[in-house]
């Protein structure tokens, strides 16, 4: 692998990293908004 | 390839993963997404009763997300058509840059994760819908008759009619004959939709052996179906009004928009064509009538909430 290929594939595997922190973020706050919006407003 | 870390640790891994995030997004065939959450949230918008807006986002997200993981399995069980047909070449699994397994695991995590938010978030009822759908799509479409027979799109396309039934279960609980009546129109929409764009493109669907209708029975017989399905869609696209869930304006947006596409399907059966079938336009009328089926449905759709929204 060349220095510009490890650059690179870091770069893409950062980039795919922060994505998949911003998914479980998403995924969190969405767990707690739908929990919130039941409670106002139960079944 | 493997390098060492300094200081002579542990071993550090690079993968030849070329993915990009870009990729995975791909996968979800954000295009065929945008139709379904339309339609879902129309579903929702004109089912009677009330849903907090968060779950309504909520539940619009769920759509939106299973449509999207049944097409991450869609494009891992048809990676060997997708690299032979022109179209779809460059999705990520065909391009390498995506390997299949992980494909398939996407699609199914997400799946999973779709079908168990919504039924958090709503009901139950609305949680089976979107697992019957992706099911459906999955398994009966893709896997089943997709490359069985010239009537794939006609019985898989009930795939595609699921979101309005979603919508309204999220709101209702329930499935009742006003979302089965939007089930119908996008169902028999379908046809006459992808059979419009087959005409000219049925020579990818050829090479890769999908017995697409333009394939096995010829353009001729097409045209004639297109024109066959779009006389039955004319009146059921004014269902929603003779049922009483939908008003004169619903009506009469719904019976020109009727007329619209019956003049298209029309044009298209009429289309100057050679002894075999083929086009003598460049299948210009089919390609107007792939165009205007779009518009009908987003339009109808439209109509039908903006209706609820505003006068009732």
């Amino acid at each position: 692998m060349t220095p510009e290929e490890k650059a690179a594939f870091l770069r893409r595997r950062r980039s795919r990293n922060l994505a998949m922190l911003a998914a479980l973020g998403a995924l969190v706050a969405l767990f707690y908004v739908i929990t919130i919006a039941k409670m106002a407003h139960p079944a | 390839m493997v390098e060492t870390v300094k200081g002579g640790a542990a071993p550090l891994h690079y993968s030849a993963d070329p993915s990009e995030v870009r990729d995975w997004l791909q996968l979800l065939k954000p295009r065929v997404m945008s139709l379904v959450v339309f339609t879902g949230l129309v579903g929702l918008v004109v089912a009677p009763g009330h849903l907090h807006p968060v779950l309504a986002a909520t539940a619009i997200f769920c759509i939106a997300l299973g449509a999207g993981a049944a097409g991450a399995i869609n494009m891992w069980y048809d990676r060997d058509i997708d690299a032979v047909m022109r179209r779809t070449q460059g999705r990520p699994i065909p391009s390498g840059k995506i390997e299949a397994h992980a494909a398939l695991s996407y699609g199914v995590v997400l799946s999973i994760l779709s079908v168990l938010i919504m039924s958090l978030a709503t009901n139950w009822v609305a949680g089976a819908a979107l697992a019957g759908s992706i099911g459906f799509y999955v398994f009966v479409y893709t896997m089943w008759l997709k490359r069985r027979t010239p009537q794939n799109i006609v019985i898989g396309g009930a795939a595609g009619a699921f979101p309005p039934i979603i919508g309204w279960a999220a709101v209702t609980g329930s499935i009742t004959l006003e979302p089965l009546v939007l089930f119908a129109i996008i169902f028999i929409w379908t046809p006459p939709h992808f059979w419009a764009l087959s005409l000219w493109a049925h020579a990818d669907y050829e090479k890769a052996g999908v017995p697409m209708l333009p394939v096995v029975s010829g353009a001729r017989e097409t045209r004639r179906q297109i024109l066959v399905y779009t006389l039955l869609l004319a009146p059921l696209g004014l269902a929603p009004w003779a049922l009483g869930f939908a008003g004169p304006a619903y009506a009469v947006v719904a019976g020109l928009l009727g007329l619209g596409f019956l003049y298209y399907a029309i044009t298209v059966w009429r289309d100057p064509q050679d002894a075999a079938g083929r086009s003598l336009t460049n299948d210009a009328p089919a390609r107007r009538t792939f165009r205007f089926s779009l518009l009908y449905l987003a339009l109808l759709f439209a109509a039908l909430a903006l209706e609820h929204l505003v006068l009732r």
